[in-house]
């Protein structure tokens, strides 16, 4: 289902929770819905599904304005938070819910739910009622649910939110691939990123009732739009003050006397530092020296804290990577950092790394 | 001192409750069987035990309907401001709050053969006052906080999400009541009309005001004791009142098991995972 959404408002009361939405989504898309707490990423789900009805603005499900469309005319699949499973029917009951509504006749809802619970690994619980699941089940459940009326659209609300962090690493993968057996068009909200970036194909961010940025996930976390959004995709260092950079002549370009220019943010993503023995001879003078100041081991990475001169950075170093210790003087090399500001967004990069080799020997 | 407590408790049990019964008995049965049994025959008696049995059967089925459907719109209803259902929440029981004899006043007050309900009522043929219709307003007024009492919190606790899924599913809003919210909110609903059978049977003030206590006309079995005792018919009080009185004993053991039952329900679904 192709989906667009125009200037989309809501308000609750005096409050505005959705300030001036717009975005569209191709057909067999699986979009992440990304963003801090509160900032309308359910709010816009339920508009999308007939939920809740929106204040101003367009919701066009297939090219045809859906606004005046009831919940059951639109044929969206939901899955909530909490699962929403109908707690007095077993898991069949459940999944042939929507079926029966649909009057398909007994044999063929039969066939469709043993198949889709056979698909989900949920065959052994056909009989059981939702008390008896684990939660990783009842998600399971939820999901065949929504999906036994083959619904045109599929949108998840924070899917994976109340299963621990083993179980939801797993489950997200199987998602990913169920969804994409099915072709459906699925929009999901969450709050965790590393699932976003894992899921989606495409991520749209949202904070304060407006969407920050449209894009791959590639393309969010290198080249955020924003400030809001370097900041909220991934850890990053952020210079609270300004500082002259070796190889960031452009820096200056922002500071004014002892702050940055209004409005300015610099960030350093950890992978954009590099840690090199003091001794290093390729594009030794690219870097500058730097002490390390802590050093925490991560189960996939080392953690490590240094200091440039007034400057606290941190970055994460493979474990085959060579070990430092705290003490350690390292030669520190910055490849790019980006910079937001009110006359316009760059990343910029080492401009000493492009000088040619013969430079400096 | 343990022993004392104990002592006390016996004591105030026997002397307001098997002290109390073991004279309506001895009471009823004064003239032995046959005279129980013409006390409850009587024409009077028997036309009694109709007006109750026509209030009780009115007023229980007004107010489950009702009481559904109100507390079905204060839950989910959208349309009420956020600040108005806490007001609504405290006017429901207004009837626990007021004497029903004051809620009698006030049907008469509104529907009496001089205002203008009353003569707009009039004037198809109806009276309210002094007759069955008031007396069913009367003990619906005072008993609808049951229902809407028991089934409120449930609706609460259950949320809207199951029912937003089942529409999300193309199920109609009268098939997700059935199906979805119904199962839920059965046991509640039933235990909200036990409450309003017993107390449609027992309720004596409000209905004593509306009805004006007119014999084999508005006499219920509850006002017809009153009159019993008034004219010194020992018996007649006394049989009339055993009656009552084992009917609301079998409806507290009725609400006994209907509690228990609730009670494994959620135990059920509170003990999740353990299987
Ligand atoms: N029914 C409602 N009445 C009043 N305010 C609401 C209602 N629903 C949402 N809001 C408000 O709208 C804002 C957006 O809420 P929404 O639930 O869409 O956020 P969210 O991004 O899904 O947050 P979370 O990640 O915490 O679930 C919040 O400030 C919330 O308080
Ligand atoms: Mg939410």
């Amino acid at each position: 289902m192709n989906i667009q959404v125009k200037d989309l408002y809501k308000n609750f009361g005096d409050f505005q929770a959705i300030k001036g939405v717009d975005f569209s989504i191709e057909e067999g898309k699986l979009v992440g819905l990304l963003g801090p707490s509160g900032g309308g990423k359910t709010s816009i789900l339920r508009m999308l599904a007939g939920l809740e009805e929106p204040s101003s603005g367009q919701v066009i499900l297939n090219g045809k304005v859906a606004n005046g469309l009831t919940v059951q005319e639109r044929e969206i699949g939901f899955v909530f938070q909490n699962y929403a499973l109908f707690k007095h029917m077993t898991v069949f009951e459940n999944v042939a819910y929507g079926l029966k509504v649909k009057k398909v006749d007994k044999a063929r809802i039969k066939q469709r739910v043993e198949e889709l619970l056979e698909l989900m690994g949920l065959a052994q619980t056909i009989n059981k009622y939702p008390h008896q699941l684990s939660g990783g089940q009842k998600q399971r459940v939820a999901f065949a649910r929504a999906l036994a009326p083959k619904p045109k659209l599929l949108l998840l609300d924070e899917p994976f939110a109340a299963i621990d962090a083993k179980v939801r690493k797993d489950l997200r993968l199987w998602l990913r691939n169920v969804i994409s057996e099915f072709g459906i068009t699925t929009i999901f909200v969450t709050h965790d990123q590393d699932e976003a970036i894992e899921v989606a194909d495409e991520l749209l961010i949202i904070n304060s009732g407006k969407v920050e940025q449209q894009g791959t996930p590639w393309d969010i976390y290198h080249r955020p739009a924003s400030r809001f959004v370097a900041e909220f995709l991934g850890n990053s260092n952020q210079l609270i003050s300004p500082v002259t950079l070796k190889g960031f002549e452009i820096l200056q370009k922002y500071q004014d006397g002892q702050e940055w220019k209004e409005n300015s943010s610099v960030f350093i993503r950890p992978e954009w530092i590099e840690i090199r023995p003091l001794d290093v001879s390729y594009q030794k003078n690219a870097g500058e020296t730097a002490e390390v100041t802590h050093v925490h081991f991560r189960g996939d990475a080392w953690y490590i804290e240094l200091q440039l001169a007034d400057l606290k950075l941190f970055t994460s170093l493979s474990i085959n990577a060579p070990r430092y210790q705290v003490g350690d003087q390292v030669n520190l090399l910055i490849h790019k950092l980006s910079i937001f500001s009110d006359v316009g967004n760059e990343i910029a990069g080492n401009s000493l790394l492009n000088v040619s080799l013969s430079y400096h020997i | 001192m343990r022993k004392l407590l104990i002592s006390a408790t016996w004591f105030l049990f026997i002397l307001i409750i098997i002290f109390p019964i073991s004279f309506i008995v001895t009471g009823a049965f004064e003239e032995g069987w046959s005279g129980f049994i013409e006390a409850l025959t009587r024409p009077e008696a028997l036309h009694a035990m109709k007006i109750s049995l026509y209030i009780v059967v009115v007023v229980t089925i007004f107010n489950v309907g009702l009481g559904i459907l109100f507390s079905l719109e204060l839950v989910r209803g959208n349309w009420l401001a956020r600040w108005v259902k806490p007001v609504i929440n405290a006017i429901i029981d207004l009837p626990f709050a007021v004497s029903p004899v004051i809620g009698g006043f006030m049907i008469i007050l509104l529907y009496g053969p001089e205002t203008v309900l009353g003569i707009f009522f009039a004037s198809f043929g109806v009276d309210i006052v002094f007759a069955l219709p008031g007396m069913i307003l009367a003990t619906m007024f005072v008993t609808f906080p049951f229902v809407v009492r028991e089934v409120v919190p449930v609706l609460e606790e259950i949320g809207e999400d199951v029912e937003e899924a089942s529409r999300t599913l193309g199920a109609s809003k009268w098939r997700t009541f059935r199906q979805v919210t119904w199962p839920s909110i059965q046991w509640p609903v039933v235990y909200g009309a036990v409450l309003t059978i017993a107390r449609s049977l027992g309720e004596f003030g409000a209905v004593l005001v509306v009805s004006g206590n007119i014999i084999n006309q508005t006499q219920t079995v509850t006002t017809l004791v009153y009159q019993d005792a008034d004219y010194f018919n020992v018996v007649g009080a006394n049989s009339l009142a055993l009656i009552l009185c084992l009917i609301s004993i079998v409806t507290l053991l009725v609400l006994d098991g209907l509690k228990r039952r609730q009670e494994v329900l959620r135990s059920e679904h509170s003990s999740e995972g353990s299987v």
